[in-house]
C-alpha cells in the first residue's frame, strides 16, 4: 500500500514530521517498507533558455545559453527538438544524478562544444515515458527555484507492508484513522454527502448468486466528457506507481486507494440490457482490461449483460465495455464481493489487481453506497454530466459484530496495566463503540474491521495504539529445581551419531529433502503419494526414500570441483509414506576416492588406499554404537539393498527382523545412473529402529573382576571353503570355552593355489584369560583341541599345519 | 728407557689406536689377559729377591693399574662415540607433516551446531525440545492454526502440495514448525515450555530464501504467560545466542493468523562493516522473528480453554540467525554440501555448545 504525504494530510490534520509519521506507522503495526522523500529530484531547478543557436558541427544539436537563476548564463548542448529561446524547463547542473538515464553529469564536450549541464525530459526525471522533448513549463515558472517543489513532485511517497488482516488500512483514510487514534493528529471527516440523481437508473441489476455478491450499487451518469484527468490526480497516481488512463478510470483508481473502495466504470452505450450477477458458466470467456482472454468456471462470479460476461467480479473489468475518450454515458459500479470467491478467482486466473487485493481482504460494506456517491461527485466535477438515482441490489445493511470485553484482558495477555478509560478511548478513536460501564463492556466492531472477532483482537488494538514499547519485560517463572534431561532418546541418538561420524573425519551435509524422481526410484522410493504436485524444479520432485542419493550427488559435485576425496554424512529424515510415522530418522554417509578415516590422498608415510566396504562398515558400526545400539548383540549379514554391490555390502540386524543398518560399496549400475564414478562406499543407520533402552534403577556399572593369572594368546590357522564367513569361524572358536576365551581376532586371511580351489585360510588369535589357576600345558592342549573341533564342526575348517 | 716404560708406551699406543670395543678388548687381553704382557710381568715378581720386589712390585702393579684405567677410559669414549654415531644416523626431518587426526578434519554443519546452541539456552530456561513430521495435513499446518480457508494469509505461505488422495485431501510440506504446537497440546497438558527446531518448506528461492529452510518454534502455555514474559524470554535468548552483554529489541505489532496479539521483532545492530553484523550496538534494526499470544482458536484446537490457559509462541529462522551470527553470506550454500564451505563454516565435532563453557569458542 502506497500513498503520499500530502494525500495523507487530506485525511489527517497533523504537524508531525515525515520521520515521526513513519516511525509511528511502524510502531502501530503498519510497517513502513520504504520512504521515498524525493531527494533525487531536489537538484533540478527551473531554468530559462536565453538563446538557442545551431551547433556548428551537428544539425540536430543546439547550443543553449541557460539562465539557472544564479550567476552567469550556462552553456548547454541540447538535442531536443523543442529546445528554443524562451523555453522554461528543468535544469541539471554537473554533479547531478539523473535517474532516468542512470548517469551522474559532468562537464562534457559534445562535438567540440562544452556543455555544463542538461535540460531534462520527463523520462530523464522518471516522471513519465515522455521523451519527445525537454520539459516545457509555463513561462511564469520561477527560475532558480526547485522544479520538484514548484511542480509538486516533492511529495514524499510512503509504502507500507500491509498485513492481510487490515483491509481498512488499504486506504489513505484508514491509515489516517490509525495515526489519529495514536495521537498523531486529528482525523478529518470522511463523510460523503449524497448526490441527488435525476430519475432511476435505467440499467437494473439482478443478483443470481447472492452468496458471491452481498450487495451491488450502480448509477448512470449521462453526458460526461472523458479525457485526461487533472494534473494533481495524475501526479498522485504516478507517485504510487499507477498509470493515468482517463478521468473516469483514474477516479476509480483514486477512490480505491483513497477509501479502500474499488469501483468499476462501464461505458453505458456498450452495455446491452440489464446487468446480471451470476456464476460464470463453464466455457465462458471474457477479454479483460489487460487485453487477455480468461476462461471462467462456475466457481467464479461474473457480471453479465444480454451479450455475455462484461466483468470478472471483484477482480478485473472487461475490455468490451471499458471507458475511453469517446465515452459519454458511464455506469459506475460499487459492489461487495465475497472475499474467498475473489481470492480463489484471482489465484486461478493469475490476476493481481488493486481491486482483488481489497475484496479478498474484505471491503467496508457500509461504504458501498457512500463510495458510489464519492465517485459520482468526482465524475461530475471532472467530467460533468447528469447522474441518475442509485440502483442498489442485495444489500440489506450491516449488523455490527459485538464483542464482550473485560478491560482486565489487556493486563492478562500483555502484562501491562492500561486504565480502563484509556482502553475505552483508544477503541473509540478507532471507531469501535464500547457500550456499558464498569469492568466489562460490549464493544461494537466497526464495519471496516472484519478482522476483529474476539477480545484478544481488542487487546491487540489497545496494545498497539497504547504502545508495545511500554510493556516492560518480566522474567518467566524460574524452575524450582535443576532442569533435567530435555532431549528425547531419539534426539540424543541423533546428536550422538552426528558427533561420532564427524569425529571419524566426515563432513556433515544438509541436503534437500526432495530429489529427482529417478534417484528416488533407484533407492526404493518414487511412489506417487510422495511426489510433489508443484515442485520448485523438476529435479526436486520426490521426497527422498534414502539420504544416499543426495550425498552421492554431493560427492559428485565436489569431485567436479576438483575434490575427489570427500567423506560426507547427514543425519536427517527420509520418507517411507506421507504419514507422520513414515518419516524415518537416518544417519547416512558416503566416502569417495581415498577419503578414509585415517587420512586421504598421497602421503610420504604411505598413500591412502581407495575406500571400500569395510570403511562403510566401520562408519555404520561407529554410528550405531554412538547412538546406543546393543553392539554385542548385532549380527552382520552379507548382502544389502539393490543399490549396493551384491558381493560387497552387508546388513546389520538385531534379531531376525530388525534392520539397523546397511553398508557397502555401490553397485556400478547405481553409480552409472547417478552419473558418478567411484570408488564410492556408503552406509545408512536407521537411528529410530534402535530399541529404547530399558529404564535402569541406578547408573552402577557391572562389577569388574580382574584375574591375577597371566593372560595368554594362541594362534590358529584354518583352511575353509571360500564361502565360509569369518564371523562363523570366530563364533565357533569362541564357543569352545566361553569362560576362558575372552576374545578372538582374525589376523590373516589368505587365498592361494596351494590351498586348493575355492579354499581360503583364516588365521585367528585367541585370547585366553585363566580365572582360577595358571593353566598347564595339558589344559592348553585340551582347549586347543576343543577349538579345532568346534571350528571343524561348525565350518568344516581344517587346522593348517 | 726401561723395559717397563717401553711396554707401557706400546700398550698406550695400542689403546689409542683401538677403533672399537672389539679392538679395545683385544688390547686388554694382550696386556691384562692371562698371558698378557703385563700379567707376564706380574708373574716375574714371585722369582725376585725381596729387594728387587720392593722396587719392581710397585712399578709393575702401577703399570697394571694405569693400563686398566686407560682401557676403561677408552672404552667409555668409544661407547659414547658409538651412541653419537647412532643418533646421527637416526636423525629424521621433523618438519615433515603428520596426518591430521580425523576429529580435526570432521565438521558439524552450522545448522546442527546452532540447534545445539539453542537447546543449551532453552534447556537452561526450562524448555524441552519437541519435533514433528515434515509432511503435514492441511489441518495441522493451516486450519488448526486459524488460517481460514481461502484467506490471503494462506497465500503468504507458498506451499508445496502432494497430489490429492482418494478422499480428495492433499498432504503438504509444512510451511512452518507451528503444526507441532497443536501436536504438542494434543498430548501434553500445560504447563508447556517447548522449542521446536525443524525443517520447513516454501516454494521460494533466492539468496535469502530457500525452498527448504529451518525454523525454530517456541511455545509457552500456562495460566499467566504474557507478552511481558515473551519479551523477556526473547531478549534473554538473543543476548545468550549472540553472546553479547546486552541487546536492544524492538517489538512492533504485526499479524499472524495463529497469534493475537501478534508482533514482529527487530534487533538493533551495526551493519557498517562489510560481511559482519554486530548486535547490541549500531543504528540499524533487523527483523529476526515473529511472535505473539497464542490465538484463542489455536488453544481451542489444542483442546484448551482460552479463558483458563494462555501463552505465547514465536518462530524464527535457524539458518538466518546462523548466518547473522557466523557471517555466512548466502543461504543456498547451506544445502550445497561443498566440502570447502563445510570445512570453513562447519564446527569441530568436539566443540559442544554449553552455557558453562560458552556457546562457541
Amino acid at each position: 500500500m502506497k500513498f503520499t504525504l500530502s494525500w495523507l494530510k487530506d485525511h489527517l490534520d497533523t504537524d508531525a514530521t515525515l520521520d515521526e509519521i513513519v516511525e509511528r506507522l511502524t510502531m502501530i503495526g503498519l510497517e513502513v517498507e520504504s520512504v521515498d522523500d524525493k531527494a533525487a529530484l531536489k537538484p533540478f531547478v527551473i531554468a530559462r533558455v536565453l538563446s538557442a543557436e545551431k551547433h556548428p558541427d551537428a544539425d540536430k544539436l543546439r547550443v543553449l545559453m541557460v539562465d539557472t537563476g544564479s550567476g552567469d548564463p550556462v552553456q548547454v548542448v541540447c538535442g531536443a527538438p523543442n529546445a528554443r529561446a524562451g523555453l522554461v524547463g528543468a535544469f541539471a547542473a554537473p554533479g547531478t544524478y539523473v535517474p532516468g538515464i542512470d548517469v551522474t553529469l559532468s562537464v562534457g564536450r559534445i562535438r567540440g562544444v562544452e556543455s555544463r549541464g542538461m535540460m531534462c525530459s520527463e523520462r530523464e526525471l522518471q516522471l513519465s515515458d515522455e521523451h519527445t522533448g525537454i520539459i516545457d513549463l509555463a513561462a511564469d515558472a520561477p527560475v532558480g527555484t526547485s522544479f520538484a517543489a514548484w511542480a509538486k513532485l516533492d511529495d514524499p511517497v510512503i509504502e507500507i507492508n500491509l498485513t492481510p488482516n487490515r483491509p481498512d488500512a488499504a486506504s489513505v483514510h484508514g491509515i489516517a484513522r490509525d495515526l489519529a487514534a495514536s495521537g498523531l493528529g486529528r482525523l478529518k471527516d470522511g463523510a460523503v454527502a449524497p448526490v441527488p440523481g435525476e430519475g432511476p437508473c435505467p440499467v437494473k441489476v439482478r443478483i443470481e448468486a447472492p452468496d458471491m455478491c452481498p450487495g451491488f450499487a450502480l448509477r448512470l451518469v449521462r453526458g460526461v466528457r472523458n479525457g485526461p484527468s487533472p494534473k494533481w490526480l495524475q501526479q498522485r497516481l504516478i507517485a504510487i506507481g499507477l498509470r493515468p488512463i482517463n478521468a473516469l478510470v483514474d477516479i476509480t483508481n483514486y477512490v480505491t486507494f483513497d477509501r479502500g473502495r474499488p469501483l468499476h466504470v462501464f461505458d453505458a452505450r456498450k452495455v446491452r440490457g440489464d446487468l446480471v450477477v451470476r456464476r460464470a458458466k463453464d466455457g465462458e470467456a471474457v477479454l479483460a482490461l489487460d487485453g487477455r482472454e480468461y476462461a471462467l468456471t462456475p466457481d467464479m462470479c461474473a457480471i453479465a449483460d444480454e451479450d455475455g460476461v462484461e466483468s470478472i467480479a471483484g477482480v478485473m473489468g472487461g475490455e468490451h465495455s471499458g471507458c475511453d475518450e469517446a465515452t459519454t454515458d458511464v455506469l459506475i459500479e460499487s459492489a461487495l464481493w465475497d472475499p474467498i470467491v475473489t481470492a480463489r478467482t484471482g489465484r486461478a486466473l493469475g490476476i493481481v489487481t488493486d481491486a482483488r487485493y481489497r475484496f479478498e481482504r474484505g471491503v467496508d460494506p457500509q461504504f458501498m453506497v457512500p463510495g458510489l456517491e464519492l465517485a459520482t461527485r468526482m465524475v461530475l466535477e471532472l467530467c460533468g454530466g447528469t447522474p441518475s438515482e442509485n440502483e442498489v441490489a442485495g444489500y440489506a445493511g450491516h449488523t455490527p459484530k459485538v464483542v464482550s470485553f473485560p478491560f482486565a484482558e489487556v493486563k492478562r495477555l500483555t502484562g501491562i496495566d492500561v486504565p480502563a478509560q484509556t482502553s475505552r478511548a483508544i477503541l473509540s478513536r478507532l471507531g469501535f463503540v464500547p457500550k456499558g460501564e464498569g469492568e466489562a463492556v460490549e464493544v461494537a466492531v466497526p464495519s471496516w474491521r472484519p478482522d476483529v472477532d474476539g477480545k484478544a483482537d481488542l487487546v491487540e488494538e489497545v496494545m498497539r495504539i497504547h504502545g508495545v514499547e511500554k510493556i516492560a519485560p518480566q522474567p518467566l517463572a524460574a524452575h524450582d529445581a535443576v532442569n533435567g534431561r530435555i532431549l528425547t532418546t531419539l534426539q540424543i541418538r541423533t546428536r550422538a551419531a552426528r558427533r561420532a561420524l564427524a569425529v571419524r573425519g566426515m563432513l556433515e551435509a544438509v541436503t534437500w529433502s526432495f530429489i529427482p524422481a529417478r534417484h528416488a526410484e533407484l533407492f526404493g522410493g518414487g511412489q506417487a503419494a510422495l511426489r510433489l504436485a508443484n515442485p520448485i524444479a523438476a529435479d526436486m520432485s520426490d521426497m527422498r526414500p534414502s539420504l544416499l542419493p543426495g550425498l552421492i550427488a554431493a560427492a559428485r559435485r565436489n569431485a567436479d570441483r576438483g575434490f575427489a576425496d570427500v567423506a560426507l554424512f547427514e543425519v536427517s529424515g527420509t520418507y517411507e509414506s506421507d504419514a507422520p510415522d513414515g518419516q524415518r530418522r537416518v544417519a547416512a554417509g558416503v566416502r569417495r576416492g581415498t577419503a578414509r578415516m585415517d587420512g586421504q590422498g598421497r602421503h610420504w608415510a604411505g598413500n591412502a588406499t581407495p575406500v571400500g566396504v569395510f570403511d562403510a562398515k566401520a562408519d555404520a558400526l561407529a554410528a550405531l554404537e554412538a547412538a546406543g545400539a546393543p553392539v554385542d548383540k548385532l549380527q552382520v549379514e552379507a548382502g544389502g539393498p539393490g543399490w549396493y554391490h551384491p558381493g560387497r555390502s552387508g546388513t546389520v540386524k538385531l534379531g531376525p527382523k530388525v534392520v539397523l543398518a546397511t553398508f557397502g560399496e555401490f553397485h556400478p549400475r547405481t553409480l552409472a545412473e547417478l552419473d558418478v564414478s567411484g570408488p564410492l562406499c556408503g552406509f545408512e543407520v536407521f537411528v529410530d529402529a534402535i530399541p529404547e533402552p530399558k529404564a535402569k534403577p541406578t547408573r552402577t556399572r557391572p562389577r569388574l573382576d580382574l584375574s591375577p593369572f597371566q593372560a595368554v594368546r594362541r594362534d590358529f590357522a584354518f583352511v575353509v571353503d571360500r564361502t565360509v564367513e569369518a564371523a562363523a569361524l570366530m563364533r565357533a572358536a569362541a564357543a569352545a570355552d566361553r569362560k576362558l576365551i575372552t576374545g578372538v581376532r582374525v589376523f590373516d586371511v589368505f587365498e592361494g593355489a596351494a590351498l586348493g580351489e575355492d579354499r581360503k585360510s583364516i588365521a585367528i588369535e585367541v585370547a585366553i584369560q585363566p580365572a582360577e589357576r595358571t593353566l598347564t600345558d595339558e589344559d592348553f592342549e585340551a582347549l586347543g583341541a576343543r577349538i579345532v573341533d568346534n571350528v571343524a564342526k561348525q565350518t568344516g575348517g581344517v587346522l593348517r599345519r | 728407557m726401561t723395559e717397563l716404560e717401553q711396554l707401557e708406551r706400546t700398550i698406550a699406543a695400542a689403546i689409542a689406536a683401538a677403533a672399537d670395543e672389539a679392538a679395545i678388548e683385544a688390547v686388554r687381553v694382550a696386556a691384562l689377559g692371562k698371558k698378557g704382557s703385563v700379567s707376564e710381568k706380574l708373574k716375574t715378581l714371585g722369582a725376585m729377591t725381596p729387594e728387587e720386589r720392593q722396587v719392581m712390585g710397585p712399578a709393575i702393579n702401577g703399570l697394571r693399574d694405569r693400563v686398566a684405567a686407560a682401557l676403561a677410559a677408552r672404552k667409555a669414549e668409544l661407547r659414547d662415540a658409538a651412541i653419537e654415531a647412532r643418533l646421527a644416523a637416526e636423525r629424521v626431518d621433523v618438519t615433515l607433516p603428520v596426518r591430521q587426526a580425523p576429529a580435526e578434519r570432521g565438521r558439524i554443519h552450522p545448522i546442527s551446531q546452532v540447534i545445539d546452541e539453542i537447546a543449551a539456552i532453552f534447556g537452561d530456561l526450562g524448555f524441552a525440545i519437541a519435533e514433528g513430521p515434515d509432511i503435514e495435513t492441511d489441518y495441522y499446518n493451516f486450519t488448526a492454526l486459524n488460517f481460514p480457508e481461502g484467506h490471503p494469509a494462506r497465500e503468504m505461505h507458498d506451499t508445496f502440495f502432494f497430489p490429492p488422495d482418494g478422499k480428495g485431501e492433499r498432504k503438504l510440506l509444512r510451511t512452518h514448525t507451528s503444526p507441532v504446537q497443536i501436536r504438542t497440546m494434543e498430548v501434553q497438558k500445560p504447563p508447556i515450555r517447548i522449542v521446536i527446531p525443524g525443517k520447513t518448506y516454501r516454494q521460494d528461492s533466492d539468496a535469502t530464501h530457500s525452498p527448504m529452510f529451518h525454523q525454530l518454534e517456541g511455545l509457552v502455555i500456562d495460566r499467566t504467560a504474557n507478552i511481558a514474559n515473551m519479551k523477556w524470554v526473547l531478549t534473554e535468548f538473543c543476548k545468550a545466542f549472540f553472546e553479547v552483554p546486552s541487546v536492544k529489541m524492538r517489538f512492533r505489532p504485526s499479524f499472524f493468523p495463529f497469534t493475537e496479539p501478534s508482533l514482529e521483532v527487530d534487533i538493533q545492530c551495526d551493519r557498517s562493516r562489510p560481511g559482519e553484523v554486530r548486535f547490541g550496538e549500531g543504528e540499524d534494526w533487523m527483523e529476526i522473528l515473529g511472535c505473539g499470544m497464542v490465538h484463542p482458536n489455536v488453544l481451542r484446537h489444542g483442546g484448551l480453554d482460552p479463558d483458563e490457559y494462555q501463552g505465547f509462541a514465536w518462530g524464527m529462522g535457524i539458518d538466518r540467525i546462523a548466518m547473522l551470527k557466523y557471517g555466512m553470506p548466502d543461504l543456498r550454500a547451506f544445502f550445497d554440501a561443498d566440502a570447502r564451505w563445510l570445512s570453513h563454516y562447519g564446527f569441530r565435532p568436539l566443540d559442544l555448545p554449553t552455557l558453562f563453557g560458552g556457546l562457541s569458542s
